[in-house]
């Protein structure tokens, strides 16, 4: 695909997903009480997004992964949250 | 346009979703053994629910044209509890030589931990002592990177496996390269929220070729969208692939893998 036509199909896309993220962090400072852990893994992956670099997408997902390599001890819940609690 | 569903949990899905598939162009659907959303008490629900898979289900999905294989196995999300997982082990050997059985799946892992290690390790020696193909289940969101090297390192270590004949499946950007690297197969997940969109699973076929590559709804009683391959295919015509592109991976792909398997049929 040429970048004009990748515009042409996901630009009001992506456009409308910033702005959500916009708002989303707009709703976050309008709340009230402590947030978690997860707030800052996510300002830290909104970090990745403004690299000049390509493998964007694989930046953010590695910034919310667990970095370790060992297997835990013992599985106390079944969910993940999609950030990494450390 | 014809697609396979290489992955999804119809026992979940209403017979409206069997009738959307087919009509959609569906051609098999394979539906890898999982977590009900709630923890069996016994291995006794588990021999109903193999029995489910492997008699029933097919029977439903065949009053729709519709051939329907499936993998067995006891979920990661299960596989905390260790003698629970070792019976139902013991109980799959019974269930491997009837016609629709297609290997060992979805195993893998879901947090991490040291007991579900041990029952991956134990399902792979299962898959090796009966020859059987493998599909691999890798954990959700921040436990996928960490889960997916653990995966592909007790996979590694059991040297009966041939790569070729291992499915990793809920690979996204983080994850794909790792995969294809050890020269197993990889499956993209379509989901609404978590793993890939169909945007994305289009990107990752660009970069990495669709060669050993594959594309699955893996519908089931979560928010999931059990067209999300046909609707994928479509995406990839907007964005200039050729029906016979699209029909390489949605259809052609699962086929080659599968087949690997003698009891998988070519659909007509
Ligand atoms: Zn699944």
């Amino acid at each position: 695909m040429t970048r004009q036509q990748v515009l042409d199909l996901y630009f009001m896309d992506a456009r409308c997903k910033l702005i959500e993220l916009a708002a989303f962090l707009d709703r976050v400072d309008r709340a009230t009480g402590e947030a978690d852990f997860r707030l800052a893994a996510f300002r830290a992956a909104l970090g990745g997004l403004a690299s000049d670099e390509t493998g964007r997408a694989a930046g953010v997902l590695r910034s919310f992964s667990d970095p370790t390599d060992q297997p835990i001890e013992k599985a106390t819940v079944k969910g993940a949250v999609g950030a990494w609690p450390g | 346009m014809r697609y396979i569903e290489p992955h999804g949990h119809m026992v979940s899905r209403t017979t409206d979703d069997y009738l959307d598939m087919v009509t959609a162009g569906c051609a098999a659907v394979c539906e890898p053994a999982f977590w009900a959303g709630f923890d069996r008490s016994s291995a006794d629900g588990f021999h109903d629910y193999f029995c489910q898979l492997t008699e029933h289900e097919p029977r439903r999905a065949a009053r729709y044209g519709l051939p329907h294989y499936c993998w067995l196995c006891i979920n990661p999300k299960e596989s905390e509890d260790v003698k629970l997982a070792e019976d139902v082990i013991a109980l799959i050997p019974q269930f491997l030589d009837r016609p629709t059985v297609l290997g060992i799946g979805e195993i893998g892992l879901n947090k991490n931990s040291r007991n579900e290690v041990k029952v991956l390790e134990q399902h792979v020696d299962l898959a090796a002592r009966h020859d059987q193909l493998i599909l691999v289940h890798t954990p959700h969101l921040e436990d996928k990177l960490k889960g997916t090297r653990l995966i592909l390192d007790v996979i590694k270590s059991d040297s009966r496996i041939r790569p070729g004949r291992v499915l990793i499946d809920h690979v996204e950007e983080h994850t794909v390269k790792s995969v294809l690297d050890r020269g197993h197969w990889a499956g993209m997940t379509l989901y609404p929220i978590s793993k890939c969109t169909p945007a994305r699973a289009i990107d990752i076929l660009d970069v990495y070729g669709g060669e050993r590559l594959w594309m699955n709804s893996a519908c089931d009683w979560g928010e999931s969208v059990p067209l999300a391959v046909p609707r994928t295919a479509f995406e990839m015509r907007r964005r200039g692939w050729s029906a016979e592109a699209v029909d390489r991976v949605v259809f052609q792909n699962p086929v080659r893998f599968l087949s690997q398997c003698p009891k998988f049929k070519l659909p007509e």
